[in-house]
């Protein structure tokens, strides 16, 4: 008995040892070999004009939605939105509310990457700030990172919505992942803008502008730089990359 | 450990086998629901999309805590040089051993996607506080393993030096892991310097508070004799325990209440917050602190072994209560996405949160600690861990 005993002490042991081991190896083994295809040059971003974001227009929201598959499970509680519209107004007496969109920031330093166990979230080169469904296990710790309550855990498989049809571009969903707005990356990524940038413009309100804040040359650039924008809790230090106009 | 006779538990009697199995039975229900959650997913939990952390969290956060601080008997034993300590030391990082098996497995089976935990060691991301814990919670386990090998052995060249890697280890762990809320600077409720401690005098009550319970059920379960001064002792280091985590909670708290901006979060804390505000008073200060103080410091219920046991109970239910209004309580409170400002929208924003929790996420916590019941009753069946008496002077 004292030889089992010592035996199963000592591989008990080694083998909790050598799983602590693993990370490491596999930390070595990876160095460099995570390298994106975006271009570091380009840093996508928003603008949004809260002037013209018209009150009770939702055509950003539900742009989003069909583009995105986003499933309606039909409960508030855990429904999946990328992109909400929601009203602000200070607390003064008469003060007027804003209409204005929330979304993932896709922060210079974002937080929800930073906390994730398995790098499931990270920043691409360009900026863009993305969710590997495949390596998401689930945790939700990037939801409670996310100072903008702008993600989602998928809590149960959308499997009904799926069957009503959407975008086919966009991969089959799995419940039990967390996921966020990429800014459209496969329209961005084929010279388009996001869905909700297009949508808006086509309600005649132009109130989103989408582009490379890097670009001199690009709207958004241009209305970062000459207008009075700001970005929400920047005093986080997190850097969003959706910038506001008259809040 | 010279002098000190340590077997096994016989384990043949009609009540070791009725508790084995009544806690196999629980455990089995846990898996169960475990199961259950990950084929529906948590849709079926009372979870939403701002309490993502429910119940399940709670009893991993406590018996990972529970687990690091069971291990103080052992640390006093060997790095402490509190020989008294010694014939029970075996039983304190056994128990920590499977407390934090209890703990892992749940916080693994909440996961949205508990198939992919391989993946948590194969890839690994350096900024994250959870993966840093991945290697604190093995390497904790491999630490107590080698600790009680070394017990076993008698080997003093041994168990001095690991028991002073696993002390320092465990602070560590608890560090990080209240670190894991700490550090999350968008939550005003949890982000504190102060939750890092917070945690580590949380995990030396729970712990301790666990063993007192769990040593005095084994020696008079198996009818052996455990000297009521040992008990005394280890009530006094808990009541001292108590008074430490009272007192961080209160200056953590005092702190926020004299900065303007989060005058708010103490409010919700202690007055509006439903159930926090409740669950707070009631639980963590008055049946977690107050009167177990009362009752462990009064000349004779403090030297009442059965009022000891209450006590000590209530210090448990009143961790549980703390890590309750802790780990759920912050979720609950809307972000602050525009201060000073109010924020409305079809996606909880300036709005509390409220979270129900289900019975599957309470059968998933129940579950695995009666998991850990199991694995401690066949531990001290198998292995020679429970000395046949413990005795004051014999241990001095």
């Amino acid at each position: 008995m004292d030889t089992d005993r010592r035996t199963f002490l000592a591989l008990g042991a080694s083998c909790l040892a050598a799983g602590m081991m693993a990370p490491v190896i596999r930390v070595f083994a990876s160095a460099g070999a995570d390298a994106q295809g975006a271009s570091a040059a380009r840093r996508w971003g928003m603008v949004i004009d809260v002037n013209k974001c018209a009150d009770g227009c939702t055509a950003c929201v539900e742009a989003c939605a069909k583009e995105n598959k986003s499933p309606n499970f039909g409960e508030e509680r855990i429904n999946i939105q990328w992109i909400r519209k929601a009203e602000v107004k200070a607390k003064v007496p008469g003060a007027q509310a804003r209409s204005l969109p929330l979304l993932c920031n896709h922060c210079e330093n974002p937080p929800c990457a930073y906390v994730c166990p398995t790098g499931a979230t990270f920043k691409r080169d360009d900026g863009i700030v993305l969710v590997d469904k495949h390596r998401c296990i689930g945790c939700r710790y990037c939801i409670i990172s996310c100072p903008y309550n702008a993600r989602s855990l998928v809590f149960k498989q959308p499997d009904e919505v799926e069957a009503m049809g959407g975008n086919p571009d966009v991969p089959r969903r799995g419940k039990g992942v967390v996921e966020s707005c990429d800014f459209c990356v496969r329209r961005v990524d084929a010279g388009r803008q996001p869905a909700c940038v297009e949508a808006c413009a086509k309600a005649g309100h132009r109130a989103l502008v989408f582009g490379d804040l890097r670009d001199p040359g690009s709207e958004a650039a241009r209305l970062v730089a000459t207008s009075r924008t700001q970005t929400i809790r920047g005093d986080l230090g997190t850097q969003p990359k959706v910038h506001y106009m008259g809040l | 450990m010279g002098g000190i006779v340590f077997n096994r538990i016989e384990g043949r009697s009609t009540g070791f086998w009725a508790l084995l199995i009544g806690l196999g039975v629980v455990a089995a229900i846990g898996l169960w629901a475990a199961y259950v959650m990950d084929h529906y997913g948590h849709a079926i939990t009372g979870m939403n999309r701002q309490v993502v952390w429910g119940i399940p969290h709670v009893f991993a956060f406590f018996l990972i805590l529970a687990s690091a601080g069971a291990l103080n008997v052992a640390s006093l034993s060997s790095v402490f040089d509190q020989s008294v300590y010694k014939p029970i030391a075996r039983l304190s990082s056994f128990l920590a051993i499977v407390v934090m098996a209890g703990g892992l497995s749940i916080l693994v089976l909440d996961l949205g996607r508990p198939d992919r935990l391989v993946l948590t060691f194969q890839y690994f991301n350096f900024t994250s506080i959870f993966s840093l814990n991945i290697f604190l919670y093995t390497g904790f386990w491999a630490l107590c393993f080698l600790y009680l090998w070394a017990m076993f052995e008698d080997s003093k060249r041994w168990t001095r030096p690991v028991g002073i890697v696993a002390f320092a280890w465990r602070i560590i762990l608890t560090t990080g892991t209240g670190s894991i809320l700490g550090f999350i600077y968008a939550r005003e409720m949890i982000h504190s310097a102060l939750l890092a401690p917070i945690f580590i005098v949380l995990s030396l009550i729970v712990g301790v508070a666990i063993f007192i319970l769990v040593t005095l059920a084994t020696f008079r379960l198996s009818g052996r004799f455990l000297d009521d001064r040992l008990v005394i002792k280890m009530k006094d280091l808990l009541a001292w325990f108590v008074m430490a985590g009272l007192y961080l909670v209160v200056i953590d708290n005092l702190t926020r209440l004299y900065y303007p901006a989060r005058q708010d979060v103490v409010e919700f804390l202690v007055r509006s917050g439903d159930p926090y505000a409740p669950v707070f008073w009631l639980g963590q200060i008055l049946l977690g602190a107050a009167i177990p103080l009362f009752l462990f410091f009064h000349p004779k219920t403090g030297q009442s072994i059965r009022w000891i046991a209450i006590a000590t109970g209530m210090v448990i239910v009143g961790a549980f209560a703390q890590l309750y209004v802790t780990v759920i309580g912050f979720q609950a409170l809307p972000l602050e996405l525009f201060p000073g400002m109010e924020v409305k929208s079809t996606f909880y924003d300036g709005r509390f949160a409220t979270y129900t929790s289900t019975l599957y996420e309470w059968a998933l916590g129940v579950g695995m600690t009666a998991m850990v019941g199991v694995l401690y009753l066949l531990g001290i069946k198998l292995f020679r861990m429970v000395p046949r008496e413990v005795r004051m002077e014999k241990a001095l």
